[in-house]
């Protein structure tokens, strides 16, 4: 990153990122500025400089938050009404890793609320304009933290990706995105989605910035007993050699001009040496709909929590302590949080838990299944993110499962742990971004990151 | 399996939503849809599948049992609250 030869003063950085925040003010990208905040920080760093002081690996580097990150910084809302006016206490593991290192948050990004959706246009807030075609969706949820990457506002941003929320709004801006394995950075002080399938990642322009987010970022934290030691498992770690095509992946027929871009990618491979296998993964197909019940179920769960009693929105001249409670969750959830809440409920509900829940918790056993079996065959998958690009705005917000489709291609690896990196890969004939995603085994995140270099 | 008014208005209370009659048709044809969708599952051949229900490849992370200091104090909580009387939540009466 270009702090590294501290040819500007981390001000300057700071003052540049917030000036262009504020020039791409109708985008809607942000929740949040840290003006006062930001270049206090920044000024002690530049202090720090000019003594001599050792700063750290990320010391002046504006960076994005996407709003469901708790930090003492501005309002934590995780764009959601229910939120509104929370302020955290605590900070979360991994904003308190980055800034650590010196990196300095210049602003919270809008997201769909509670980071249901797939297009940040279920924000309390409203929708953010993609960063190439202001008429079509920066896809979600983590949709401001892409556009302000792609927009070259700040160096980095964080995201969360239950479902493909980095992979797929990193796509349709045209910038790199990690999902890394499951438990590799902690998700102490992250607004719950699904705990099973909750990943917290970046968005950034180049994979060697990725790489050293990670670096970063992993490890073991006491605070959440679901992380992994490291982010790569030197003694598991192939060479990569051969890449898979899944075969029939989708139950949703991909775009043209992203099989073009496959193809190309395939291409570019093959003269550079590798050899590409076609995989079947007959189960995949089933993955969306297993995900549309496990991460309800988990998100009726999570956000039982919101009631309007200990901090956030509360529902004004309420009679009794349940009408409290339910004006509170009927005025302070977005239509969407409500769909996913009640599907939650249904599914797990006496009567029905055989037929949904546990048959969906099978459906992973055999996802989980056919990527062990799929990475006997390769050492990693090339794979479209979505079936189609960037969507325009409003035009699948009335039909939810038509939203939900988007995910087919995403969903699968969050139900298997697996990592996944949305890498660019051209643009549209109207000029709208495009990527694909590098699948690998678990623990296998930096060969992705370096894998991707080879293909671009 | 069809979804009926009264099903919306079961779910919503056990989801704790006070449900405005203006949100229940819409509400009602999307989950019919949704539940349409994922019902594809059936389909599927899972006899003798045993079910995951977590990813994370590790298991019986232990820590000592000791009391540790808390990231956030009382007083910081409390000030979360809207309402607060004598270090106490207030909210409207329970019955």
């Amino acid at each position: 990153m270009k702090i590294a030869n501290r040819k500007v003063t981390a001000e300057r950085l700071v003052r540049d990122a917030l000036e262009k925040a504020r020039h791409f003010a109708d985008y809607n990208i942000f929740t949040f500025l840290n003006e006062e905040g930001a270049i206090k920080k920044a000024r002690e760093i530049d202090a720090r400089i000019a003594k001599g002081e050792k700063v750290g690996r990320l010391a002046g580097v504006p960076y994005a938050l996407k709003d469901n990150f708790l930090s003492t910084e501005g309002q934590t809302t995780a764009a959601a009404h229910i939120l509104e006016g929370f302020v955290s206490p605590v900070t979360a593991t991994a904003v308190e890793k980055l800034e650590r290192e010196g990196a300095i948050m210049i602003g919270r990004t809008n997201m769909d609320a509670f980071a249901h959706g797939s297009s940040t246009e279920s924000s309390y807030y409203g929708p953010t304009l993609n960063a190439h075609d202001r008429e079509r969706v920066a896809g979600g949820s983590s949709g401001g933290s892409a556009v302000a990457v792609a927009l070259d506002i700040v160096e980095f941003a964080t995201g969360t990706d239950t479902g493909g929320s980095i992979r797929q709004p990193a796509s349709f801006n045209g910038v790199y995105g990690l999902k890394p394995t499951y438990g590799t950075i902690s998700r102490y002080g992250v607004v719950a989605m699904a705990s099973s399938t909750d990943c917290i990642g970046f968005f950034t322009k180049t994979p060697d910035d990725m790489n050293l987010l990670m670096e970063i970022a992993n490890g073991q934290d006491p605070k959440d007993l679901t992380t992994l030691p490291d982010y790569y498992d030197e003694s598991e770690a192939k060479k990569i050699k051969k890449i898979g095509i899944i075969k029939d992946f989708d139950n949703t027929s991909v775009d043209s001009e992203i099989r073009n871009a496959l193809v190309s990618k395939v291409e570019l491979a093959r003269s550079k040496g590798y050899e590409v296998v076609e995989i079947e993964m007959p189960a995949l197909k089933y993955a969306l709909a297993a995900y549309y019940i496990i991460v309800p179920a988990e998100v009726a769960s999570n956000l039982s929590r919101y009631d309007g009693v200990r901090y956030g929105f509360r529902a004004k001249d309420t009679k009794d302590l349940d009408a409290l409670y339910k004006n509170t969750r009927g005025e302070g959830f977005m239509p969407e949080n409500k769909r996913r809440i009640m599907v939650g409920n249904f599914v797990l509900s006496s009567g029905f838990y055989d037929a949904y829940f546990l048959k969906a918790a099978k459906a992973r056993t055999l996802i989980v299944k056919e990527y062990e079996k799929a990475f006997e065959k390769c050492d990693v998958l090339l794979s479209p993110v979505t079936p189609n690009p960037a969507f325009k705005l409003g035009e699948k917000t009335n039909d939810p499962v038509a939203m939900y489709l988007e995910d087919a291609m995403t969903v699968p690896l969050n139900l298997a742990g697996v990592p996944g990196l949305t890498i660019p890969a051209g643009k549209t004939k109207d000029g709208v971004a495009l990527g694909l995603q590098l699948i690998g085994p678990r623990r296998s995140d930096k060969s992705l990151i370096e894998f991707s270099k080879e293909l671009v | 399996m069809d979804i009926n008014r009264e099903d919306i208005k079961h779910l919503a209370d056990l989801s704790d939503f006070a449900l405005p009659e203006s949100e229940i048709d819409v509400l009602g044809r999307n989950l019919q849809d949704i539940i349409g969708y994922i019902s594809q599952l059936e389909e599927l051949d899972t006899d003798n599948i045993e079910p995951t229900y977590q990813v994370f490849e590790m298991e019986n992370v232990w820590r000592e049992d000791e009391i540790k200091s808390q990231d956030a104090s009382r007083e910081q909580l409390l000030a979360l609250t809207k309402e607060e009387k004598d270090h106490q939540i207030k909210v409207p009466k329970v019955l």
